[in-house]
């Protein structure tokens, strides 16, 4: 097994349990740490292909990752505080229970 | 893959998996610091340091910290009984999923490229962020700010109601 097959499979391993954790769960909270185990999951992939790929003297793959760290902290900044305006609004984080749209 | 790889694996799945399935809120934020320092220690280990000091940074001490906020704000614990359904097929789902992938993973035959490459020195990364990639990183800029912003909106929209 070549490293860069190793990488993949451990980057699919965690997206795999990211998306487990987003689609069984039933917290709000617990679904943004689901999504945010599966763009990590997307990071170390480019991290991966970046390393063992035919141009690591490019940088694409660490400048990507960069970018998309600072993308997923706004994501999380605006994610979070949409999930306490339900709270607020609804009184819980279950989203089971947050099936409403009325005002 | 070498040994210090396999452990950093090891830890940052076993987070990541701690995170997903135990029951308090707390303890899933602190599995999920974990999780992703052990992620910052595998792209360190593949020999990109700015990236896992960034991560560190970030993830640990902004994102995570946010969380636990979050948490502590809103009191959410999940009900103590969950529908065994929904679980089922999330981990069906989410397993169907992992097998594709790795098929496709074991069955691509990926191209190895250059066996050892040099590490990504900082100063590179920034003549790159500050030549080539300028017009990305002003829009990142731009887009922090709106997300400042609008998190504050979004978060003070009660208060602002009832005035």
């Amino acid at each position: 097994m070549t490293p860069l097959t190793g990488c993949l499979l451990i980057s699919a391993l965690l997206f795999a349990v990211g998306l487990g954790g987003a689609l069984s769960r039933r917290c709000a909270i617990l679904v943004l740490i689901g999504i945010e185990l599966m763009l990590n999951a997307a990071n170390l992939n480019f991290i991966a292909f970046w390393r063992y790929g035919p141009h690591p003297e490019a940088l694409t793959g660490v400048l990507f990752v960069i970018f998309s760290i600072a993308i997923a902290a706004a994501e999380a900044a605006v994610g979070l505080a949409l999930i306490m305006a339900v709270y607020r609004h609804a009184k819980t984080t279950d989203l089971s229970r947050v099936d409403s749209m009325k005002g | 893959m070498t040994v210090p790889f396999l452990i950093l694996a090891a830890i940052t799945l076993a987070g990541a998996v701690a995170a997903m399935t135990l029951r308090k809120l707390v303890h899933c934020a602190l599995a999920l610091a974990v999780s992703l320092v052990g992620l910052a220690g595998l792209y360190l280990d593949l020999g990109a340091q700015f990236v896992g000091l960034a991560q560190v940074l970030v993830y640990v001490g902004a994102v995570v910290i946010l969380i636990v906020f979050a948490i502590l704000l809103t009191r959410g614990d999940e009900p103590p009984s969950p529908r065994v359904g929904r679980a089922i097929s999330g981990v069906v789902i989410s397993a169907c999923v992992f097998a594709v992938l790795a098929w496709a993973i074991v069955s691509g035959g990926a191209a190895q490229g250059a066996s050892a490459p040099s590490l990504a020195p900082i100063s590179d990364i920034g003549h790159a962020m500050m030549g080539r990639y300028i017009l990305p990183l002003e829009v990142v800029g731009l887009l922090l700010t709106a997300a400042l912003i609008g998190a504050v909106v979004i978060a003070m929209e009660e208060k602002r109601r009832t005035k």
